[in-house]
Parts: structure tokens; sequence; C-alpha cells
């Protein structure tokens, strides 16, 4: 492959790489062995929060190291560490309402609406739209509005505000799975169906099924079909 | 069109074939049929790539040669004057490893009153678990049986597994879901509260559950949550084990810690220790992909190294299945950048298929990874394969027929990550086939346990997986979040209650590390490396 080789600056160090990297690759490249500002490498689990500007540009960027390509003259820095408020909590001992969330994150109610969040969040999230939810008491907007967060914290990094909405979204996240999501039905009934020992014998029977016959039994089980 | 122009024009054959396609149905393989793609094809067939252990309870078995290196390998305690006589902590149970089984395992431990620590090689939550997109089996509409989910266990796994651990797989499948669930998870569910289920491959009823396509990282995040909520935990992060600690009977007392910020190169001579007394310990490091197996390349974790099988290997624990490994079909191929990265098999569930180079379906999209990944290699080894401007043989994955069979806005709907993934380099998986390999994804083997988690050596634990039998030859999509929540919460409870039985008062020593040495001393061999990896080395200036 024809490697066109750019000029990036780590920390204000200068180094050589090819065009066609992530911003990840290209500091292992440049000689990094990362500890910190890595992990999944595949843009779920936001360890890899970076800042960068271009020279000759004053604004700041934001992205993901493992998902975002070098380009010239990136003047880079990673975040490894977001010092982030969280409250601790015990899901088990709330009710599951909206004043619950505000109870516990109060400062939520300060959001300036500079829409600041949203410009900065790689997931593209409306992240002004679920903290607006939130301050509204609409837990299952909030819920779904946030659902593809990756808990990046780079929305915090840039709050006027200093709010981890990040955090907040997560309890009304989970304020909706556990309270306000209708529960199933079918769910409970095989969990006690499966504590009267209803599919005991026909497990046995398969267990001690001699292989030769259990293989047959497979290749002929019917499938669900898929509409 | 993202596509340089040669994928560009073999993308149209992609088109034109479409409206032909959707009036076929590749026929299923027969039994035969596949067990000769798999022996032709499959990476675990292959002689050249593989070592017989020499040493340890495993001798005489073959596995990977990248994995028998570190098998075979010596501890980065030898030559070290490491005083462990003073333990930093004392605990009831430590858990090594923060993925899912770890949380899972530390909190129902703590439930039952256990004092624990959790050890963890980067931050909590940084694991294979929060990036499985797909989702997690359990047997709970009404057209389903834990003994059908039984039955396909064993099918998919070439019924090789151990039918204990997959009972109990099958029958605590509900009540885990639900557990999940009172813990804030957000299941897919329909108005009514049933859950929308999905079909994997190898699977005879829609039994998989998501979280759109995030259900990794739903389940990962929310136990990360609650553990956090609970201050009595200890969580140590970026604190890798190293080896275990036993006593003079070989029984397992604790463990001994890196500490990565302080130690900085684990190359360095300046090491920061911690060493952990505990009752008992819960091993849940995870699978290897970060081993690159025959050079493949891996949809894991960047801390997936295989460390818990050498530490328990050492202490004396036999492993199982670590004979095979499990090559996802649709690993990207294509942009070079995210290569290895995985492309759900919920893609496959939503009606995307598999064409080689001519726009020609030649597999059942269904059809259990192994036989689906073996027969996408066979069509590259045929030069039926697509060249990417990278040089590596890809297959085309056909997403815009989602659309065509689902309606518009499928894709986008079911598949937001993916489509953001591709979206970052310009490809618009609605409207574009993607480019795809077998990528290296899971460990199928590991750490051999009874139902309760327990290994041959007292005191050890393992779940998740590092652990080895539940999915023998093969795993089923879904089965492995399920096995982390089920075999998490079995080890939580065994090892909680068997501390129980044991005073405080514990040896520490690495007495197990002399008898190691004698053993390779025995049989000649002088280890090639020191062994855990912990962390992969890609700081070499290659692309
Ligand atoms: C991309 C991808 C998609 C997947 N999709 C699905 C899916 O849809 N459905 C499904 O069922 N399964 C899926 N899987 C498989 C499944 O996610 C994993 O097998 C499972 O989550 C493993 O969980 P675990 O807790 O055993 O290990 P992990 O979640 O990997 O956790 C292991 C933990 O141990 C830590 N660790 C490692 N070594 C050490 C050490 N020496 N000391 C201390 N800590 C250590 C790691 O840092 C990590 O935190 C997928 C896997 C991948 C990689
Ligand atoms: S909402 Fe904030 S924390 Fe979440 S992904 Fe976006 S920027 Fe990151
Ligand atoms: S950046 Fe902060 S203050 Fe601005 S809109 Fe977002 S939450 Fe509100
Ligand atoms: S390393 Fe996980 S998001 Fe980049």
């Amino acid at each position: 492959m024809g490697e066109n080789m750019i000029d990036i600056y780590i920390m204000g160090e200068h180094h050589r790489v090819p065009d066609s990297l992530t911003i990840l690759q290209a500091l292992e490249y440049a000689g990094y062995r990362l500890i910190r500002g890595v992990g999944c490498r595949g843009g779920f689990c936001g360890a890899c929060a970076t800042v960068y500007r271009i020279a000759g540009d004053y604004r700041l960027k934001f992205a993901l190291a493992c998902q975002t390509k070098v380009e010239p003259n990136m003047q880079l820095a990673m975040i490894p560490y977001f010092p982030a408020h969280q409250p601790r909590y015990r899901l088990s001992e709330l009710k599951g309402t909206a004043q619950e969330v505000l109870n516990i994150y109060p400062e939520m109610l300060t959001c300036y609406g500079c829409n600041t969040c949203t410009k900065s969040c790689p997931q593209e999230i409306d992240v002004l739209g679920y903290v607006s939810a939130i301050i509204r008491g609409d837990i299952p907007l909030a819920a779904d509005i946030s659902f593809d967060c990756i808990m990046c914290g780079l929305c915090v990094s840039r709050c006027p505000a200093e709010l981890v909405k990040h955090h907040a979204a997560l309890l009304c996240r989970r304020i909706y799975g556990k309270f306000l999501a209708p529960r199933s039905e079918h769910l409970k009934q095989r969990i006690q169906e499966v504590k009267t020992g209803k599919f005991t014998a026909a497990i046995a029977e398969l267990k001690n099924m001699p292989p030769e016959e259990l293989k047959k039994v497979y290749a002929n089980r019917d499938i669900e079909p898929e509409e | 069109m993202a596509y340089p122009s040669p994928l560009n024009e073999l993308a149209t054959r992609v088109a034109q074939t479409r409206p032909e396609r959707l009036k076929q149905s590749f026929p299923r393989l027969n039994a035969e049929e596949k067990n000769k793609l798999l022996h032709e094809y499959h990476p675990d067939y292959r002689t050249d790539t593989f070592s017989t252990l020499r040493v340890g309870p495993n001798a005489g078995d073959r596995t990977p040669r990248e994995l028998a290196i570190l098998l075979e390998g010596e501890s980065l305690l030898k030559e070290t004057s490491l005083s462990i006589n003073q333990p930093d902590y004392d605990c009831d149970v430590l858990v090594i490893g923060g993925g899912g089984a770890g949380c899972a395992a530390a909190l129902i431990a703590d439930d039952l009153g256990a004092k624990v620590i959790v050890a963890t090689k980067l931050r909590l939550g940084d694991a294979n678990t929060m990036m499985a997109q797909g989702g997690i089996q359990a047997a709970d509409k009404d057209n389903d049986s834990p003994a059908l989910h039984y039955l396909d266990v064993l099918g998919g796994g070439h019924f090789a597994n151990t039918p204990e651990l997959v009972e109990t797989l099958v029958t605590d499948a509900p009540e885990a879901i639900q557990w999940l669930e009172d813990l804030g998870v957000m299941f897919d569910k329909n108005p009514d509260g049933s859950m929308k289920t999905i079909h994997g491959g190898g699977t005879s009823r829609k039994r998989m559950h998501t979280a759109r396509d995030y259900t990794g990282a739903e389940i990962m995040r929310t136990l990360r949550d609650e553990l956090k909520s609970r201050p009595q935990i200890t969580v140590l992060e970026f604190s890798p084990a190293i080896e275990l600690l036993t006593d003079s009977n070989g029984t397992v007392t604790g463990a001994v810690l890196l500490n990565l910020n302080l130690s900085g190169n684990a190359l360095s001579p300046n090491y920061h220790y911690t060493i952990v007394r505990a009752k008992t310990v819960v091993i849940a490091t995870g699978g290897s992909g970060r081993l690159h197996y025959q050079g493949f390349p891996t949809s894991n974790h960047y801390g997936a190294t295989g460390d818990g099988l050498v530490l328990a290997y050492r202490a004396g624990a036999r492993l199982a299945f670590i004979d095979t490994m499990q090559y996802h079909p649709t690993g990207v191929a294509y942009p070079q950048q995210i290569i290895g990265q995985l492309v759900t098999e919920k893609v496959r569930s939503l009606g995307a298929q598999l064409l080689n180079v001519d726009g020609q379906q030649f597999i059942f999209p269904l059809e259990t990874r192994d036989v689906v990944a073996s027969a996408i290699i066979r069509e590259c080894q045929k030069g039926k394969g697509v060249v990417t401007p990278g040089n590596i043989s890809g297959v085309w994955l056909d997403t815009p027929m989602i659309e065509i069979l689902r309606g518009p806005g499928t894709v986008k709907r079911e598949l937001p990550a993916m489509v953001r993934q591709f979206a970052r380099f310009g490809i618009e998986l609605d409207k574009e086939p993607i480019l795809v390999y077998p990528t290296l994804h899971y460990q199928n083997g590991g750490v051999a346990i009874d139902p309760d988690c327990r290994t041959n050596v007292p005191f050890l634990f393992v779940a998740g997986e590092a652990s080895g039998g539940v999915h023998g030859r093969n795993r089923l999509m879904g089965n492995s979040l399920l096995d982390v929540i089920v075999f998490g919460r079995r080890a939580g409870n065994a090892a909680a209650q068997t501390a129980r039985t044991r005073t405080a008062n514990l040896e520490l020593t690495l007495k197990h590390l002399e008898k190691w040495d004698q053993e390779l001393q025995k049989n000649n061999l002088a280890p090639v490396t020191k062994s855990p990896l912990i962390l992969p080395d890609y700081t070499k200036k290659e692309v």
C-alpha cells in the first residue's frame, strides 16, 4: 500500500506517521506503549478520549483516538482520566421517580442550554436533548436519547456548567430498565417453570441419549421461521 | 460511494444480483458437508500452527503455538526479591478481572456479606463484555424451552460440551435475565413487556435478547455502576494479577498484582507490586484474542491476552478445549483502520447475505460460526474473494438487503453502532455492502470447571471466557454473555460460601513456582518468554 507520511504532534513532540492510521495507531507507531487511554480499540468503551487542534486553526476538536484518522499537522493530547463527580446511590433503595434523579444530580438544573455538549459527542448523541429531558422529568426520553452513550466524558470536559450528564443519564437508563419498562410475563412464568422442575426430565433425556441419537434429534429439530 | 475504484465496480455487481437473490434461499449444509468444510478450511484443523504442551496438567495436549509459549513460560517474579509475607490487602474473595463475569461474581459475593476485592488490568469494565453487540440468549418465550436451548448449545459445540455445564447454563438463563433487569438493564421489548428476540447462528428459536446493538455495553455499564455504588467493595484498577499465591499444600491463598500506573513500562525493572491475601480467588480474566493466533486480526479488547489461563495453569489447574478458538466469520476487512473489528452476527440475523466476488451466495448465512468462517476462507482461497487495497481478501456482506427485507430505516434503527462505525470512514451501511473476513473472536476453551465454577485447585474458581467446557468446540452467539452472567453469579456465590470455611490465617508462598521450575528443568525446557503477557505490544513500526 502506498504510505503517505504526514506530520503530527503528540503533546507537542513532532512525529511522522502514515496517514492511513487512526490516532491510536499513530501513537503506537510513534512508540507509545499505551496503558491508559486505550480500551476496546473499537469505539465502545470511551477510554481513548482525545483532544486536538489543527495547526493554524484555533478551534479545539474532540475525538475517540481509536475511531479517528490522523490529519496533517494535528496537535493532539489524550485525556486518559477526567475526574468526574459520581454520587453513590443504591438503585434498590430508589422508587424510580424523576425527582430522585434531580435529588442525586441537583446541578442538572444549572444547564445554560449552550449545546456545546452535543457538538463534542463522538457518538452524535443529542446530549442537550437528554439533559433537557432530565430537567423536564422525562426519564424514558432521557434513557432513549442517551442509550448509545459510551461514557467517554467528552461532553463533560467542555460543559461550562460542569455537569456530569452522562452519569445522570446512566441513572435514568437504570431507573427505566428496573422501574418503568413493562415487565415480561413470559419471563416470570419461565422462571417459575424452571423452579418447579418442568424441564428436568426433558433435559435429562437429552443428557442420557446415545451420541448418535442426539445428533439425529439435533439434525431434525424444527427451526422457527424468520418471519 | 466511499469505495475506491476497483471495489466500487465490484460492489455494483452485488446490487445487480440482489433481485435474483431476493427469490433465492441458500440451502443449509448437512452434517457431512459441514464436517468436510471444517476439516478442509477451519484454522483449528491446521497442524503447522499448533504445539503440543510438554509440562503441566495438560502435557500432551495441543494448543495454538502462541498460547503454548506463554503457558510454558516462566514467572515474571523469577529473580525478583519480592517479599510476600506482608499482604497489602486481606479479603474473603479476590476477583481477578473486571469484565462481566468478574463484576457479576463480585456483586453476588458482596450480597452474601463477603469482603470482596476486584483487581483488574485496565479500567473497571474495559473488557470484551463491553464490546458485545449481538445479544444474550435465554429460552424464556412460550414456543421455546431450556431443553431446546440445551440441544442447540450441544449441536453448536459439536456435542463435545460438558453436559452439566450446558444444563446449568440453560436452566439458570431466565433468572440471569431477570437479575440484569432488576439492576436496570434496558432490554428491547414490545409495548406489552414481552422481549423482542431474534435468531442467531445455530439457534432453533428466536431467543436472542438485545439492547439495540449495545447489548454488552448496556450490561457492562450497569454492572459497573452497581459495583461502584457499593463502597465496601475495593476496586483496584490498572492492577493485573501476575501470579497466584499458594500455601505449602498447593491451595490458592491470594495473588500478586502489578501496579501498571506506577510500574510504567512492563519491562522496566522498577515494578510496583500489590499483595492480596484471599480465602478464595475467582479468575475472570476473559479471552486471549490479542495473542493473534495464526496471525489473525482480532475483535478482542486490548487486555485479552489469556493471563488467567497462565496463572491457573502454573498453579496446577487443568485446562479444557484449548485446541479450539472461535474465528468470527464477519470481521471488518475494509477499511484498513478497523480491520478485525466485529461486524455483529445480528447483521446476518436481520437478513444480510454473504457473497463472493461475483455477487453470488456461497453459504447459508446463519450456519454456526465455524462453518460460515470456513466457507469464507474457502471462497477467498479459491480466488473468489474480493481483494482490498490493503491486499487482503474478503467477501461481501450485503447489508442493503436488510432494508429491502425489513423495510427502509431498519439498518439505522437496529444497528446504530455498526452504522456509526462505518460512517466514520464514509461507508453507508444501508446503501452499500461491506467487506468482511474471519477475525479471531473467542477462546472456546479455558480452565476446566464444575457447575459451581470450581477448578481442580482448591479455593480457585474460574468464570466466563477464561473457563472451558460450556461451549464445547464452538460457541453460539449470545451464549457467552449468558455464560458470563450465569457462571459469574455462581462463582461469586460458591467463592463466598467457601471462604466461610477457611481461616484468615493463610500462608502466602510461591512454592508452586518452584515446582513449576523443577518441571521445566526435568523436561529440559528453557522458557521462550516470561508470562503472563499483560498487554500486547503494538509499538513496532508496522502497519
Ligand atoms: C467484539 C465482541 C463482540 C461480542 N459479541 C457477543 C455477543 O453479541 N453475545 C455474546 O454472548 N458474546 C459476545 N462476545 C463474547 C463476550 O462478550 C465475551 O466472551 C464475554 O463478555 C467475556 O466476559 P468475561 O467477563 O469472561 O471477560 P471480559 O469481559 O473480557 O473481562 C475480562 C477482564 O479481565 C481483565 N483482565 C485480563 N487479564 C487480567 C489480569 N491478569 N489481571 C486482572 N485483570 C485482568 C480484563 O482487563 C477485563 O477487564 C463478543 C466479544 C467481542 C470481543
Ligand atoms: S454523551 Fe457525553 S459521555 Fe456519552 S458518548 Fe457523548 S460525549 Fe461521551
Ligand atoms: S454543555 Fe453543559 S451547559 Fe451547555 S448545554 Fe450541554 S449540559 Fe448544558
Ligand atoms: S479504545 Fe474504546 S472507544 Fe476507543
